[in-house]
């Protein structure tokens, strides 16, 4: 029995999902430790969702196990793993159009699984002066860049241990961009872990303490940022850059 | 003059019992997918309920708390034990099971107590009309009727419009997959959902079994015009169900109380043929140049 003090927050072992008889995941193991940021990277269609939505408990894997915070939560419901304290921004934000700013943010608002209560309404307005002034207006009526903004503000309303980004800064103009990679790494020094996927490798690779590069749904590359960057050949083939 | 003033409130009155069945039946499409045909059944139930209860009691007093308890735990009975199972089934399926459901209401109703009409006593305390203008009065029960369904409308709509739990709901029938990442729980909204819009239905039902008496099948016409009103409110939209059932409530009675009177001419026929079905002629435009309602939000 590992405690959950020191188990890992997030833990894949030799996943492997299909969407009907496409194999997408081919035994992917990763894990997040506590306080940790790790960095997704690969290519589109290599599988990164589809490990993102296989560890939330969306899709189902065929094989293999997700353990969060020590327990066994492969085939739980999603809402059941959300509720061990993993908020995930999904690609395209899933803002509720028909719901205020309030609404959204206050949907989600709640203690952590460890009681604590550090991330309010209050702070988070704070975060994103933006949305402060938007709090009455329907979140169809945001820019993409306040919807971001409103994504991560209300994953943080429910105190996660772990916050899930994907491609969160994708389409962004710069200086929202520059916004948003102010406010990961703010997450980073207020300790919850992070699975930052994001195709910025300058970015993730000045903030993460790890990364991964899925190729063709199999971990290619693992290793530190350092690592990754001393070696032009991965980044070529494997990013592109 | 009197005459319409009392058409305008009878349409008034029946547009807001309309509200109350179709707000359910929105409620419970636009959350759970699920097209409810037994619904129209629900208000059978209720005012057969009031009947029952209203004879063993001698009052519809109540009758009424009755039928909204009795249509809370029904609503979710039902949602437990079966509704649960369909919502992830094609739409066939759900149609099938929701029929199958009218049969076997209707049957429990003829075993329970027959196929005979039956009046149920307005309460005594609203046995009387009240003056309006020097030579019209309207029935006291009837107003009773709008205040409750008034009183009815304001909290479903302020539940839903101005609460947490609301926000939640509304979140639901927009992106459900988004509720459950959030680590919100939609069983129980589900739960709620359907009980409520049960419950609405039921009490419907009671609080019109004085002004239509009780008879079988009862319920299919309500389904039908509550489907009405659902189309042209917006599908899942419960304000835009509201604006729709007033209206529909206006037009259907004033049309059916003065088509009449074109009648005789062959052209007068045809008019009085078309006010008499204009809900429903109403209802095709709709559905031709506004498919998203005419009060719902969007596209
Ligand atoms: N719902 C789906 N049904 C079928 N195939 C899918 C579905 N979602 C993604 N895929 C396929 O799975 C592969 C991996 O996709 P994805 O996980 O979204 O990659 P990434 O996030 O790395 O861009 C791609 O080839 C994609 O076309
Ligand atoms: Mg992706």
């Amino acid at each position: 029995m590992i405690s959950s003090q020191t188990a890992p927050l997030i833990e894949t072992k030799n996943l492997h999902t299909y969407y009907d008889d496409s194999h997408i995941l081919r035994g992917v193991s990763i894990v997040l430790k506590p306080g940790e940021t790790l960095g997704l990277m690969g290519r589109n269609g290599m599988g990164k969702t589809t490990l993102i939505r296989t560890i939330m408990g969306l899709v189902r894997p065929r094989s293999g196990t997700v353990h969060v915070g020590g327990r066994d939560m492969t085939r739980e419901a999603a809402f059941r793993i959300a509720q061990q304290g993993i908020s995930y921004v999904p690609e395209g934000r899933g803002i509720f159009a028909s719901l205020s700013v309030r609404e959204n943010l206050a949907i989600s608002g709640r203690a952590g699984i460890d009681g604590a209560t550090t991330w309010t309404l209050p702070l988070i307005l704070e975060l994103f002066p933006r949305l402060a002034e938007r709090l009455a207006n329907r979140g169809d009526q945001l820019s993409g860049g306040e919807q971001q903004m409103l994504a991560i503000g209300r994953a943080l309303m429910s105190n996660p241990r772990v916050l899930i980004l994907d491609e969160a800064t994708e389409g962004l103009a710069p200086l929202i961009r520059d916004e948003i990679w102010k406010t990961v790494r703010l997450v980073r020094d207020a300790g919850i872990a992070t699975l930052l996927v994001d195709k910025t490798v300058s970015e993730v690779t000045a903030i993460a303490d790890r990364v991964v590069i899925l190729v063709k749904g199999e971990v290619a590359f693992e290793g530190s940022p350092a690592a990754l960057k001393a070696d032009p050949a991965i980044l070529h083939r494997h990013l592109g850059v | 003059m009197s005459g319409f003033l009392s058409q305008l409130l009878n349409g008034l009155q029946y547009g807001l019992l309309l509200f109350l069945i179709a707000s359910g039946l929105t409620l419970i499409f636009g959350v759970l997918g699920i097209i409810n045909l037994a619904h129209g059944s629900l208000f059978m139930i209720g005012a057969y309920l009031a009947f029952l209860v209203t004879k063993a009691t001698g009052s519809l007093w109540f009758a009424l708390p009755v039928g909204i308890g009795a249509g809370l735990v029904i609503g979710a009975v039902l949602e437990r034990v079966l509704f649960r199972y369909f919502y992830d089934r094609e739409h066939l399926d759900q149609v099938l099971v929701t029929f199958a459901l009218i049969l076997i209401f209707e049957e429990m109703r003829s075993l329970v107590v027959g196929n005979d009409f039956y009046s149920v006593p307005v309460p005594a305390a609203l046995d009387f009309s009240i003056p309006i203008t020097a030579g019209f009065s309207y029935a006291a029960y009837r107003f009773f009727v709008i205040g409750a369904c008034l009183v009815l409308a304001a909290a479903l709509i302020t539940w839903i419009e101005r609460t947490n739990m609301g926000a939640v709901i509304r979140a639901a029938a927009e992106k459900p997959e988004m509720v459950d990442i959030l680590g919100l729980d939609a069983r129980r909204v589900h739960l709620t959902v359907f009980a409520v819009g049960t419950a609405l239905a039921v009490t419907a039902g009671g609080l019109a079994a004085p002004l239509t008496s009780v008879y079988p099948n009862m319920g299919d016409g309500m389904l039908i015009i509550s489907f009405v009103v659902v189309v042209i409110g917006g599908l899942g939209s419960v304000s835009g169900a509201f604006f729709a059932a007033l209206l529909i409530g206006l037009i259907d009675t004033l049309g059916k109380a003065y088509g009449q009177a074109f009648a005789g001419s062959g052209l007068g026929n045809i008019i009085a043929a078309c006010a008499s079905m204009a809900v429903y002629i109403l209802m095709v435009i709709v559905l031709l140049f506004r498919p998203a309602g005419l009060f719902g939000r969007r596209a």
